[in-house]
């Protein structure tokens, strides 16, 4: 976490805790697989046991608020992507997120979307 | 993170719109100016993926007095454009040798379509690339980054020595410029759509 008082090592002198350390050593995550760009977002249950989650999952259920993607969520927690799938599967079976794959995912990007892509691109 | 959804007031109507992100994937060898690209066109941001190493990398990377190495960190380009509060578009730019395709393979699902960035000094840096998009039936489109004093090729030269279909197209481009960014993207959405238009729907002869 930037800004925190352990963090006197500079980013040259690479992480102080393996990133897998922070997943009990768990490279895969569990239940349904996740895309980069699936939507994230917390849902309204409570955390039953706050002293369970590390504090990395409680930066990322931060992040999730408003609604946002697994690779928006890595880049700002600067984690790897595999660690931020972990941590994200293990909040999605608590309950505490919801993880959508957006919908022009699941097929072939229509016709009209694609014009609004083209559209957008040309009134950058 | 502000995609405009997150009205404390719970008034907006957009809040139950669908967020819709797209990607596209961006490859090319090694300093070949994908970085660049990324940075001139969206908001470029730092992402890695720690990888556990598979067989297939372990016989590539040495790992000779590293022993207890099992992951490897790859950096990705990754870059975000808001075209509207419920559509971004995701470019996220991979390297292009073999050994990252295991990244592709996820990034490439239900992606838009993928540029491949080429410079005409060293062509067969791209084969990789070209070779992934064609095998996988991906949409794509080369550049090819025009970097000062270098030779400016035909692109029908170019076109001859990567064996390219006739249709496919080659953009010129300078990856340092926002507008030249924005046409290639461009390049290829207009191409995805062309092909698109020719394939008939399913169900339908």
């Amino acid at each position: 976490m930037p800004g925190s008082d352990e963090r006197w090592l500079d980013a040259e002198a690479g992480p102080v805790v393996r990133p897998y350390a922070l997943t009990q050593g768990r490279t895969r995550h569990t239940g349904e697989s996740f895309d980069l760009v699936a939507t994230v977002m917390t849902t309204r249950a409570a955390i039953t046991d706050l002293g369970s989650l590390a504090p990395e999952h409680m930066s990322v259920l931060q992040l999730a608020r408003a609604p946002t993607t697994v690779a928006d969520i890595a880049s700002d927690v600067d984690l790897p992507l595999g660690v931020v799938r972990i941590i994200l599967a293990d909040l999605r079976e608590l309950g505490l997120v919801a993880i959508r794959t957006p919908v022009v995912m699941a097929e072939r990007i229509d016709k009209h979307t694609l014009r609004e892509v083209l559209n957008g691109l040309r009134g950058l | 993170m502000d995609y405009g959804v997150s009205d404390p007031a719970g008034g907006s109507p957009r809040s139950q719109g669908q967020h819709r992100a797209i990607k596209i994937l961006l490859a090319g060898g090694f300093g070949v100016g994908k970085t660049t690209l990324v940075g001139a066109v969206s908001e470029i941001r730092p992402l890695r993926t720690e990888e556990p190493l598979t067989e297939g990398s372990l016989r590539t990377d040495s790992t000779a007095g590293v022993e207890g190495k099992t992951t490897t960190t790859v950096a990705m380009d990754f870059g975000r454009i808001s075209l509207r509060s419920d559509l971004v578009l995701y470019l996220f730019g991979t390297p292009g040798q073999q050994r990252f395709w295991f990244m592709w393979d996820e990034l490439a699902i239900g992606a838009l379509g993928a540029v491949v960035l080429a410079d005409t000094r060293r062509l067969a840096d791209s084969f990789p690339a070209i070779d992934y998009f064609e095998r996988r039936e991906i949409p794509f489109i080369v550049a090819l980054n025009c970097f000062d004093g270098a030779h400016r090729y035909d692109t029908e030269d170019v076109r001859m020595a990567l064996d390219l279909e006739p249709e496919l197209p080659i953009v010129l481009c300078d990856a340092r410029s926002r507008e030249s960014a924005k046409d290639v993207l461009i390049a290829l959405v207009e191409h995805v759509l062309m092909t698109a238009s020719e394939e008939p729907l399913s169900g339908i002869i």
